[in-house]
């Protein structure tokens, strides 16, 4: 044998050892779209969870004299409702921060049981190929079949409207993205010789689902997550626009855009406001997956 | 070798595969054993059924291919009766295996002393600084330096040769009593391959294995093997020690494939290396006589009967209808 080659394989120098939590804050500040897309959600998020103490007024109380009061910016305006009110005489700002609850409590519940419904699906599927890929492509079609919307609105229609049904009725439906990406996810994974390499050193399959496929199948998980809650609160807001989803008085945004559309002309606000606020949400969401996305691959995780 | 313990007991394993053109013979009838200390080199071109064999003995085998065996144990076990439980434990824990493609082999998704911790935790039930100790320990054994500070790096900070060292301390994790490594060099550049062979080789007498290395670079063989089988189209055409076959060998396709190696001082500068002419006969169907019949120089109509096997079994023996071999 020859004796020239070494068996010890030359070092890199060792890494300077950086406290966790530092690296993590490091590489929250360099990811641009998680420090903005989050920062927004969570200062969302704080508005919807102290909607109590933020709100100067209370978003149900009507005051007839003082209907259809402009924005602070208009001459006719005041700081005593700094975003007006609408043809009730609610105050505009108080149903704009309580509203913020409705959305993302949908967004964040439908993606969670429509994320777990579709996930299981689409792992097994990818993961066990075969009849049970039979099955859940079948079962994927199907869904894809029916339209969203119409659904959505035959149910409601027949159970009637309400937020509980509005998230039960959008998470059975909305897991059909979920279950397509994390098949062919699964099935790209499943293929690798380390997932051999983990039944070789006598894992469960539960096991090498659960811990091995799983966690590189996450960061595509989160992108569907953020897309699929966002596209639930458009959704959750269409529904209440066409009266069908969460019932007045609750101050959903998509409820509000709804009943100013008849003032459109004359008080622009009234829709300019609520609609503002949806399209900000959802473009926050959206980044923050993003950020996320790559928060979460293991070459962004190294580099800290 | 013998006296020693019997590790791994194979006998008339057979591997069918199901395809839309019939049954593919992958492996057929091959029969081997392994004793503690010992390293078995199973040798032959691309599809021949070596893969499936290492397969097979782990029951990694994808789901259209079918295992029968008459025996299969590992230390006593019946590996072919046992229940799925049972198998897990002893697979990573008895039996390890280190795969051909280093790149792919570790989750990328998991530092390098999560994936060594993981397994070693699973089968001994130790804790976690017991495992961490013991992952330093065999990450030193594999010749990384700075292992602490490795144990935090995830698999593609690291280069090829340095993730097969890992590979094969992952193995080694639960000391193992059989390791079978498929082709473990292959995808490696060729000084990266002699150090990963020289290593599997040291730690194979080091730690007393029972070694199954796959691979189809006979110089190799030639180095660190003890006993030795040529498979040619799913079957084990000669097997014998690694002196014999070399110095001896007596099967037609055993000729051609040593004739194949170039030996310095003996093989002429820009001369032609030796070839064998044809490719792999296809193994779909009901196979009948000698596989290499097409190929071999030697080749009589006899040949598509029922081939005996001559010389001695355990020792040396060839599986062709020249009784005392074709010689050099």
């Amino acid at each position: 044998m020859n004796n020239s080659i070494s068996t010890t394989a030359t070092s890199l120098p060792a890494k300077n050892a950086i406290s966790t939590s530092r690296a993590f804050v490091r590489r929250v500040v360099r990811n641009k779209a998680l420090l903005f897309g989050g920062g927004l959600l969570l200062a969302m998020l704080i508005m919807a969870l102290f909607a109590p103490w933020l709100s100067p007024h209370d978003p149900y109380v009507q005051d007839l004299a003082n209907r259809n009061v402009p924005p602070f910016w208009y001459a006719k305006g005041s700081l005593l409702h700094p975003f007006g009110t609408d043809q009730l005489g609610r105050d505009y700002l108080s149903r704009l921060i309580y509203g913020a609850r409705i959305s993302l409590l949908i967004g964040a519940s439908v993606a969670v049981i429509s994320g777990i419904i579709g996930t299981t699906m689409g792992m097994l599927a990818g993961y066990f190929g075969g009849k049970t890929d039979m099955v859940v492509s079948f079962l994927i079609t199907t869904r894809l079949a029916m339209p969203v919307i119409l659904v959505a609105l035959a149910t409601v229609a027949i159970l009637g409207g309400s937020l509980w049904v509005i998230i039960v009725v959008l998470g059975l439906l909305k897991w059909d993205r979920f279950a397509v990406v994390m098949r062919s996810a699964t099935q790209q994974v499943r293929s690798l010789e380390y997932v051999a390499a983990a039944q070789a050193a006598g894992a469960s399959t539960t096991r090498i689902i659960l811990g091995e496929v799983l966690p590189n199948v996450v960061p595509h998980l989160i992108v569907i997550a953020t897309l699929e809650a966002a596209s639930a609160i458009l959704l959750e807001a269409s529904l209440s626009f066409l009266g069908l989803g969460v019932q007045p008085p609750l101050p959903s945004w998509g409820l509000m855009i709804s009943e100013a559309k008849a003032y459109m002309f004359f008080s622009f606000w009234l829709i300019a406001i609520p609609g503002s606020a949806l399209a900000l949400l959802i473009f926050s969401i959206n980044l923050a997956g993003d950020g996320l996305h790559e928060f979460m691959t293991p070459q962004e995780k190294a580099d800290a | 070798m013998t006296g020693q313990k019997l590790v791994l007991d194979v006998q008339g394993l057979n591997v069918d595969i199901k395809t839309p053109k019939g049954i593919l013979h992958a492996v057929r009838n091959v029969s081997f054993q392994v004793h503690r200390g010992e390293t078995l080199c199973l040798v032959g071109e691309s599809g021949c059924g070596k893969s499936m064999t290492s397969l097979a003995i782990m029951g990694l085998l994808p789901k259209a291919a079918q295992r029968t065996t008459t025996r299969l144990s590992l230390l006593g076990d019946d590996l072919d009766k046992m229940s799925a439980k049972h198998l897990n434990n002893l697979r990573g824990n008895k039996m390890a295996m280190v795969f051909q493609e280093p790149m792919t082999a570790l989750n990328p998704a998991y530092t390098i002393g999560e994936q060594l911790i993981e397994h070693y935790c699973h089968h001994k039930e130790v804790s976690a600084e017991v495992a961490r100790n013991r992952a330093v320990e065999l990450l030193d054994m594999v010749g990384i330096a700075s292992a602490r500070q490795r144990l935090g790096q995830y698999p593609h900070q690291l280069s090829g040769g340095l993730r097969q060292r890992i590979m094969i301390a992952i193995a080694l994790m639960c000391e193992p009593e059989l390791l079978i490594a498929d082709e473990p060099s292959t995808a490696l550049d060729v000084t990266i391959q002699a150090q990963i062979l020289r290593l599997l080789s040291d730690l194979q007498k080091e730690l007393g294995l029972a070694m199954v290395l796959i691979t189809h670079d006979l110089g190799v063989v030639a180095r660190i093997a003890d006993r030795v089988g040529v498979m040619y189209a799913g079957e084990v055409v000669e097997s014998g020690t690694a002196e014999q076959i070399f110095s001896n060998p007596r099967h037609p396709y055993t000729n051609g494939l040593i004739g194949c190696i170039p030996i310095p001082g003996r093989t002429p500068a820009g001369g032609q290396l030796g070839t064998i002419a044809g490719v792999v006969p296809s193994l779909i169907g009901d196979l009948r006589g000698c596989a290499f019949r097409d190929r071999c120089s030697y080749a009589q109509p006899s040949c598509e009967m029922t081939i005996p096997i001559y010389g001695v079994p355990e020792e040396h023996s060839w599986r062709c209808i020249h009784e005392h071999g074709v010689g050099q």
